[in-house]
């Protein structure tokens, strides 16, 4: 027994020597935190090694072993352990729950200043500060766009290469694209969908910051804090979204989970979505023949897209350690280079944050990113004070008109009454 | 024990072979013991902690609120549409129909599996076999045999000239459609304890009833159900958590795992887990855990009361 506890007591002293060695390496260990997504995860270990080359004295660890679903879970469940990531990648919806709960520090002045980060990255970024700070910022950002598939134009008769320009366009290759099976106009008989709308992908977003405010509406009073939708024009644009289904008949989601799978599938003629799709078909079905193209104007003429994006904040955890945020400093101004954002692009498809290299000229000429590229000069993006359950609101709303009978207009009143209850509650707890 | 020649003293190194090892059985049983308080009862304990404060894991410090959550909880309850009302009414839904169904379908079975013997294994098996497949599978293949366009079932209701459903995807069937999965999986243990506990009653009931004339419906009746009352109850308490309990089955079979469409078919411990996880609202989240435990406990106080009773 005896012989046993001495053993024991050399061991522990022998592993804490290594330790203190091991310390005295003068190397700083950050963590980053990222959830899996293929292209991400390649893109970041390429700036991570590039990063260690320049700062032999930093070593990242990158975590990017987490699902998206699990992903809010997983950085709850270490924070109450202390363990956790010292840079954190995040929805930018996620913000402010992150700020509130006290996750994350406000990016230091020097170097990015809030006269940096207006002037040199997208304006959408805007939506980063909350409370007067910026509190992330970004590699790369996204917008939505058009994308059609040539071969279903082609059999309809229609130009492949002229995609729709106006809403009513739309809706019209929308009718002429669909094809149905023997038993006639039902959604269950659609065998070629002209469009889906399918609000789980990114058609609620189109709805709220983009067609809302085509049809001459808007979606938020001007500080973010009433919902404005249910309003004639927001009627208008909300019945246009869901005639689709209902009247014309040209798709549903019932048919194959949505627009997304089915468009990669090469079963839908119109698709919206963001330039991160771009390599979803790319590894899944690298023959499909589509194009890209800007979202088509509305009945007053105006472009419009909505702008999302992923960013990095620096955690309460790093800030704890004055060594350890100095280093993520260094990363995070790293990794939000106009360099990195061009690498970004090239493998992931996002697009560089900072208007330097978004405005590049061979992007803007990209036929497939382009459109992407051109789109974020006029994106905006909803501030979201709960992203989830904003969203959920939305679509709540279709599956009250679509599956309840429910009048479009009523609909938006109770999503209405519902996100301005998550606003009033948000905004009476800050005052 | 003790030697009683021997003057008594204290201290384990002058204890006796027997005493040691019962104390070492004590320290070894104390591990798991250990372990499962840890790991299994201290926290459900903290969740009554939690419900008291603003719990959010991302935070520093977790400000005491009181009975602010179960206050929240009150409200929503009493609005005329939220998540959480839905969430505990689908389900009650689930254990008003899901239960009985189950209980009554298994006892069939098992009184129709008791009565064969050629082949009565393998029938067996095949009912037991969906309770030991992963709930999760299962879901994903129902769902898929639920789909509106190609799914199994709407090919076979297309084939009789009957008109298509859309099961999961209509917020009246969507309910009726997950309970059918859960039912169908469950039954195979409900079913084992049946035919347990027909093997135990004896076979001279039977014979003696038989000599009275008595008919099949009346054997039945007064002496098959009676004696099966342990089993009845055993199953009614255990079914009836596991269906207050209700989870996998609906994140698996419905869109982004919602319990929709329009919350038609979420449920209290989906809401828990939303709330906590993805809202982070985690002193919410275990008011609503501590609701349903207080009714779980009811609800079986009230089971076993009422249903036990001493047969003649």
């Amino acid at each position: 027994m005896r012989k046993l506890l001495a053993i024991l007591a050399v061991a522990v002293i022998a592993l804490s020597l290594g330790a203190v060695a091991l310390a005295q390496d003068d190397v700083v260990e950050i963590e980053y935190w990222q959830y899996n997504f293929g292209a991400r995860v390649d893109a970041m270990n390429m700036l991570i090694e590039q990063f260690h080359e320049e700062n032999p004295g930093i070593r990242v660890v990158h975590n990017s072993d987490i699902p998206y679903a699990d992903f809010r879970t997983e950085i709850a469940a270490s924070a109450p352990a202390g363990v956790g990531p010292d840079i954190v990648t995040l929805y930018f919806g996620w913000i402010i729950a992150f700020v509130d709960a006290g996750y994350l520090v406000p990016l230091p002045e020097e170097p990015f200043s809030e006269a940096f980060i207006r002037e040199t990255f997208s304006p959408m970024v805007a939506n980063s500060k909350y409370l007067g700070e910026y509190w992330t910022v970004p590699t790369a950002v996204r917008s939505l766009a058009l994308f059609w598939n040539k071969d279903i134009f082609a059999e309809a008769g229609l130009d492949p290469e002229s995609p729709p320009q106006t809403l009513e366009e739309f809706q019209e290759i929308a009718l002429a694209t669909t094809q149905y099976g023997d038993g006639g106009q039902d959604v269950l008989n659609v065998t070629q969908q002209g469009f889906s709308p399918t609000m789980q992908g990114q058609i609620h977003h189109w709805f709220r910051d983009v067609l809302i405010r085509q049809y001459g509406g808007q979606s938020y009073s001007d500080d973010g804090r009433t919902v404005m939708y249910n309003s004639e024009a927001g009627c208008e644009a909300f019945r246009w979204v869901t005639e689709f289904e209902l009247e014309h008949v040209t798709g549903s989601f019932d048919i194959m989970d949505g627009s997304t799978n089915a468009f990669v599938n090469g079963d839908v003629a119109l698709h919206v979505d963001g330039s991160f799709r771009v390599g979803t078909i790319r590894n899944n079905n690298p023959d499909l023949n589509y194009g890209v193209a800007e979202l088509p104007v509305g009945p007053n003429g105006e472009n419009h897209t909505f702008g999302s994006y992923w960013t990095h904040g620096l955690t309460r955890r790093a800030a704890s350690d004055p060594a350890r945020m100095e280093a993520a400093i260094k990363f995070l101004e790293f990794i939000t280079t106009p360099e990195a954002g061009a690498l970004w692009v090239s493998i992931v498809g996002e697009l560089p944050a900072q208007l330097e290299s978004a405005s590049d000229e061979m992007l803007l000429a990209d036929p497939i990113l382009g459109p992407f590229s051109a789109g974020l000069e006029y994106a905006s993006a909803t501030f979201f004070v709960d992203e989830s359950a904003q969203r959920q609101v939305m679509l709540d709303a279709y599956d009250f008109v679509r599956l309840g009978g429910m009048d479009v207009c009523d609909a938006l009143d109770e999503a209405a009454a519902l996100e301005q209850e998550l606003l009033d509650d948000f905004w009476a707890e800050r005052e | 024990m003790i030697v009683q020649s021997k003057p008594k003293r204290n201290g384990f190194f002058h204890w006796t072979v027997a005493r040691r090892k019962v104390l070492w059985a004590y320290i070894f049983l104390a591990i798991p013991i250990v372990f499962f308080a840890y790991i299994r009862i201290y926290p459900a304990f903290f969740a009554f902690q939690m419900s008291l404060y603003d719990y959010n894991p991302l935070a520093a410090e977790q400000p005491y609120v009181g009975l602010e959550n179960y206050e929240d909880l009150w409200k929503e309850l009493n609005k005329r549409r939220s998540v959480t009302k839905a969430a505990f009414q689908n389900t009650v839904n689930y254990v008003l129909l899901g239960v009985p169904i189950q209980l009554c379908l298994a006892l069939a079975v098992a009184l129709m599996l008791n009565e064969i013997r050629f082949l009565s294994t393998p029938y067996r098996i095949l009912f037991f076999l969906p309770y030991v497949t992963s709930t999760i599978a299962i879901a994903w293949v129902f769902r898929m045999l639920y789909q509106p366009q190609f799914g199994f079932f709407n090919v076979m209701l297309q084939l009789l000239s009957l008109p298509q459903q859309p099961f999961l995807n209509s917020p009246q069937q969507a309910l009726p459609s997950v309970l059918a999965l859960v039912v169908w999986q469950g039954m195979g243990f409900s079913v084992i304890i049946f035919l347990a506990g027909l093997k135990q009653i004896p076979r001279t009931y039977y014979e003696a009833a038989e000599v009275d004339g008595a008919s099949r419906w009346h054997t039945f009746r007064y002496i098959t159900l009676p004696l099966l009352n342990p089993s009845i109850v055993f199953l009614l308490v255990l079914q009836t958590i596991s269906f207050l309990r209700m989870f996998a089955p609906v994140v698996a079979m419905t869109v982004q795992g919602q319990g929709g469409p329009l919350d038609a078919t979420t449920t209290v411990v989906l809401r828990v887990y939303r709330e906590a996880f993805q809202s982070f609202n985690m002193g919410y989240a275990s008011a609503m855990t501590v609701v349903l435990f207080v009714v779980i406990l009811i609800v079986t106080i009230i089971q076993l009361r009422f249903t036990t009773r001493s047969i003649n």
